[in-house]
Formats: C-alpha cells, sequence, structure tokens
C-alpha cells in the first residue's frame, strides 16, 4: 500500500513537468510525422536540427532578443537545416537517409560554432523565458505548451488542406501519379523537409528553455524518441479516428507517454541508459507488427482461396 | 498535334546490358487522331509513351507537342498537356488519398499549386457527377480511400483523372491488361466514349489485336524498337487479325512474338 501511495505521489508530482516536456517532444515528433508518414522519409537532420534551434534560441535571446523573436529565428534556422537535406537529396541526388546524415554531421560543427558545446541561462533570464521547470511557473509552462501545439496543429491542418499541401501528400503517397498529375516532387519532398525541420528546430528552442541551457548532445537519439512518439500515438488514435487533427494530436500524446514511461524508469531505478534500446524496441515492434499481420493475413487468404477452388 | 521526331532511346548504354529500345522513331499524330499500338514484348511501346511523358531524357531526337517542343522539359512540366493512364491500376492514383481527393489533385494538373483549398465544395459536386457517368456506383465512394477499390474501379477512375482537364494528347499503356475481361471491356468502353466526347488525340497500347483493331481510327504496329506498320483510314477499318498478323511476318521477316496476343 505504502509503495502503491508513493508511486502515485510520485507520480502526481511530475506529471506537470511530463506533460510539459512530452508536449515539447511531442511538437518535434510532429516534424518527424511529417516526413516519415506524410513524405514517406526517414529523415535524419532531426538530431542536429533540434540542437540547432536551441543554439540559434539561447544565443539569440542571451544577445538581448526578445525570447518569441528568439524562437522565431531558431525554427527559421531549422528550416534551412531542412533546405540542406533536401537539396542534397533532389539536386545532387543522395539517398534521403544519407542526405540526412551529412547534415546531422555538418550541424555538429555548425552548432559548436553557434554556441560551444554548452551555454546556460543565468537566473536573471529565467524570469523571461517562457516555458520553464520550475515548480511556481510549471501550470503556466503547460499552458504556453497547450498554446503553442494547437497553434503548430492549427496551422498544419490549414497547410494541408490546401492544393500545396495536398500536392506534399501526393508527393508521399505516389510520386508517379503526382509528376503524371504536373506536381514538382523535388520541390515537394524539399518543402516538407523545410517544414519538418522548422518544426524540429521549435521545439528545440523550447527545449533549451526547458532544460535551461544549450549542450551539443542534446539531440542525440531525438530520431527514435520521434519515431517512437509517432508510432505510439498512430496505435492510440488509429482505433478511434483517421483524420489528421486526431493523428497529429496523438503524436502529441506518443511524446507525453514517452516521458510517462520515462518517469517510471527512473521512478523504479531501472538504468536510464536502457530507455534507449527501448524506445528503439517499441519502433521495431510497431513498425514490424503491423507489417507481420499484412503478410499472414495475406497467406492466410490465399490458403483460403485454394481450399474454395 | 504530336510529333515524334528520330527519337532514339538506349538503355545502359556503353554496357554488356546496352539495349537499343527506340531507333530513330518517327511518328506524327493528327489532331483527332486515335492510335492503337502493338507489338511484341520488349518491342519499345511503353517506352515510347515514356519518353513522350518525359520519365526518362531522350538519347536524340525531339518530341513536339502542339507546336511546342517539349524535349527538354521535365516530366511534371510536360503534365500540361498529357493525360496518362499505366498498366498497374496502383500507379495512376494515390492509395492514401480519398477518390475525391485524387479527383481534385488531377483537376489542378498543368495549373500553379498555391494556397487555395485543395478541394471546394463546387470540386465535389462536378466529381459527383462525372463519377455517376461511370456508371460503377462510385458516386458514393468519394470519400473512401483510392486503395480500397478494385483495380477496374482505379483504373476507371485514372482515366477520369487523365481527361479531367483536356489533355492535348492522352497516353494509355495498356491499362485493361491487369483487369478481368469483363472489367477490361468497361474500361475500354470509358475510354472510348472519354476520347470521343473531348475529341481528344490519344496513343493506346494494347496487347489484344481485335481491341486494336476495333478502337481508334489508326493503328500502329512496333517491333524491335521501330514502327513497322502504320495504317489509317479505311484501310484500318477493314483490318482483320489475320490479315494483321501476316502483315507483321512481311515488315518484320519473323513470326509474331506475343503468344498472349494471339490468343486474346
Ligand atoms: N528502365 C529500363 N532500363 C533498362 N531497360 C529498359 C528499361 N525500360 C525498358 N527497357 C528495355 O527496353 C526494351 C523495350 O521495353 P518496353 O518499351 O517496355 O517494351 P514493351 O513494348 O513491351 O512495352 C525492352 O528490351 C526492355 O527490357
Ligand atoms: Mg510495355
Amino acid at each position: 500500500m505504502e509503495f502503491f501511495s508513493e508511486f502515485f505521489s510520485y507520480l502526481g508530482g511530475t506529471a506537470p513537468s511530463i506533460a510539459a516536456q512530452g508536449m515539447i517532444w511531442g511538437i518535434m515528433a510532429i516534424g518527424v510525422f511529417i516526413t516519415f508518414r506524410i513524405l514517406d522519409i526517414a529523415d535524419l537532420t532531426v538530431d542536429g536540427s533540434i540542437v540547432t534551434g536551441a543554439a540559434v534560441c539561447i544565443v539569440a535571446f542571451q544577445s538581448g532578443m526578445n525570447i518569441w523573436v528568439a524562437i522565431l529565428l531558431a525554427t527559421l534556422a531549422g528550416m534551412l537545416c531542412g533546405l540542406v537535406t533536401g537539396l542534397l537529396h533532389t539536386a545532387l541526388g543522395i539517398p534521403p537517409i544519407l542526405a540526412g546524415i551529412l547534415t546531422q554531421q555538418s550541424l555538429w560543427t555548425v552548432n559548436l560554432m553557434l554556441a560551444g558545446s554548452s551555454l546556460s541561462f543565468t537566473f536573471f533570464e529565467q524570469d523571461q523565458l517562457l516555458v520553464v521547470p520550475l515548480e511556481e511557473r510549471i501550470g503556466n509552462t503547460d499552458l504556453v505548451l497547450v498554446g503553442l501545439v494547437a497553434v503548430v496543429i492549427a496551422v498544419l491542418y490549414w497547410f494541408f488542406g490546401t492544393e500545396l499541401g495536398a500536392s506534399l501528400r501526393a508527393t508521399g503517397n505516389n510520386p508517379n501519379m503526382s509528376r503524371a498529375q504536373g506536381i514538382n516532387t523535388s520541390f515537394a519532398k524539399v518543402l516538407g523537409l523545410v517544414i519538418s525541420n522548422g518544426i524540429v528546430a521549435l521545439s528545440g528552442a523550447l527545449l533549451v528553455q526547458y532544460s535551461n541551457g544549450y549542450n551539443i548532445n542534446m539531440g542525440r537519439g531525438a530520431i527514435v524518441i520521434g519515431l517512437a512518439a509517432v508510432v505510439v500515438g498512430e496505435a492510440i488514435v488509429s482505433k478511434i479516428s483517421s483524420g489528421f487533427i486526431p493523428r497529429l494530436i496523438g503524436v502529441i500524446l506518443g511524446g507525453i507517454i514517452y516521458f510517462l514511461v520515462y518517469q517510471l524508469v527512473l521512478f523504479f531505478d531501472i538504468e536510464a541508459n536502457l530507455l534507449k534500446m527501448l524506445s528503439a524496441a517499441i519502433i521495431a515492434v510497431f513498425l514490424g507488427v503491423p507489417y507481420l499481420k499484412k503478410r499472414y493475413g495475406k497467406k492466410k487468404a490465399k490458403k483460403e482461396v485454394k481450399t474454395n477452388a | 498535334m504530336l510529333e515524334i521526331k528520330n527519337v532514339t532511346k538506349i538503355f545502359n548504354g556503353g554496357t554488356v546490358n546496352e539495349k537499343v529500345a527506340l531507333s530513330d522513331v518517327s511518328l506524327t499524330l493528327e489532331d483527332g487522331d486515335f492510335v492503337t499500338v502493338i507489338g511484341g514484348n520488349g518491342a519499345g511501346k511503353s517506352t515510347i509513351l515514356n519518353m513522350v511523358a518525359g520519365v526518362y531524357p531522350v538519347d536524340a531526337g525531339n518530341i513536339v507537342i502542339d507546336g511546342v517542343d517539349v524535349t527538354r522539359l521535365p516530366e511534371h512540366k510536360r503534365a500540361k498537356y498529357i493525360g496518362r493512364v499505366f498498366q498497374d491500376p496502383m500507379m495512376g492514383t494515390a492509395a492514401d488519398m480519398w477518390v475525391e481527393e485524387n479527383l481534385a489533385i488531377a483537376d489542378r494538373r498543368g495549373k500553379r499549386r498555391g494556397f487555395s483549398w485543395a478541394i471546394t465544395k463546387k470540386d465535389k459536386a462536378k466529381y459527383k457527377e462525372l463519377l455517376k457517368q461511370l456508371d460503377l456506383g462510385l458516386e458514393t465512394r468519394m470519400t473512401s480511400k483510392m486503395g480500397l477499390l478494385s483495380g477496374g474501379q482505379r483504373q476507371a477512375i485514372t482515366l477520369l483523372m487523365a481527361t479531367l482537364k483536356r489533355p492535348k494528347l492522352l497516353l494509355l499503356d495498356e491499362h485493361t491488361a491487369a483487369l478481368d475481361p469483363k472489367t477490361a471491356a468497361k474500361v475500354l468502353e470509358i475510354t472510348d466514349r472519354l476520347v470521343k466526347e473531348n475529341s481528344l488525340t490519344a496513343l493506346m497500347v494494347t496487347h489484344n489485336m481485335k481491341d486494336a483493331i476495333a478502337y481508334g481510327n489508326r493503328l500502329i504496329m512496333m517491333n524491335a524498337g521501330k514502327v513497322i506498320l502504320d495504317v489509317k483510314g479505311e484501310e484500318k477499318k477493314n483490318l482483320t487479325i489475320e490479315a494483321l498478323l501476316e502483315m507483321f511476318t512481311k515488315a518484320s521477316g519473323a513470326e509474331f512474338a506475343s503468344d498472349r496476343a494471339l490468343l486474346s
């Protein structure tokens, strides 16, 4: 009994910060969703562009800019990262995974030159930040994040409902058909990568505030967290709705669940490094099971046909 | 309407796998020509359509559509002039998008895609009417994912998509080959109606000699990357399969290679 009360009070106490971190990484996962689910590209730029977002945000802020301006600049920087990957892929014909890795590698250097290996906000600066983990401001932080999540989802809903947005969806779905219908699929892919990495860098700009500082390693494994949030979120929501907004909300939920699991791991004193393998395993299971089901299902169907004949 | 001038296409040039798919082919289609294309496997039928559509660059020669030299234009820019239906029913539509979304994408072929809504109420009413005319009950499936439809339904919709914005040229590459005979006949009938209603200029590859004779006003036969036979007008109307086979043997100095064509 005592164990449970301790457990639940622990979870209750950390709920606002689980929500906050979940939403921050959930926004990043929405960026991953755009490339992975809409464009059908596994984009590894994100491990770098999330750090670039963080670096640009803190450097801009510490040079005296308003935090909103710093966040905006971070987002633009992320879009630029996406542009580089997009051009490496479409203009130079480099496979998208490799293009992402090349950009990610270069961003390591860029980030080091921008912000060194680590940077912290001072105690006084914290007052002007939007999202902070301090107990007395965590409620406010959650509200700000809910607002940002809503804006990101609303903008994407609008965009993918436009002619241009539809051309991106078609490109990811069937590039042959898209070209036959006059869609410049190279442009569509570049644009998708630009938008995706802009969102990823936005989440980096939020993360740097929440972590009270920047570290060159803060993006390591981001793609895995993003993909985990995407597949877990989809698994939850797909039973209820296939609409675009529910799917995006599912991705945010996926991010929150990820941090819930993370807190559990901490609570049970499990080696936190195990989490990386766990995330990878989750992705493998969630992507592999539907595939196997499909294959197994097909075989079964064939057998049935045979017995009928 | 279409001028193919001395087009040559060599795949894997300079390697042991070098393959001359088209060898100095010239062909001119008049406005309103509905040309059926036959020939054995590997004769270059798909390649000639792909050259016109810009899927691969030509190695030599020029392609002119309605007076515009499109030889250097990329595929998506040529799409402004061309409607296409492929052999594989999966290839012509986006499987995860709705029927009406697919049609809306096709309805904006050749137009700059901007920030207007991808599909409007007016569009939906128009598509519903067009789907009704297909007479396949598809007007009730406007918000079904394309991937849930049968091959025949998908080909019928792809045809609609190819002709929604009247193309200067319609390219059909064995678009009924993957369908069962009854569905194939239905899709062919829809093809013929759409071509006539919109007075389109069309190139239709088929493996079925009977269909090649029955449809269109002109028939060409290909062999080993060349056009070896071109029949039009009265002569085309009076063609028989036997006559066609005889012509093939005479023109190519070999028996017609495709058993498929004989059987069907
Ligand atoms: N993308 C390609 N790469 C290499 N060879 C090709 C390619 N496309 C077609 N070919 C070759 O070109 C020849 C003509 O092919 P195709 O036009 O597809 O014939 P068909 O008349 O059956 O449609 C064939 O020998 C084929 O193997
Ligand atoms: Mg072919």
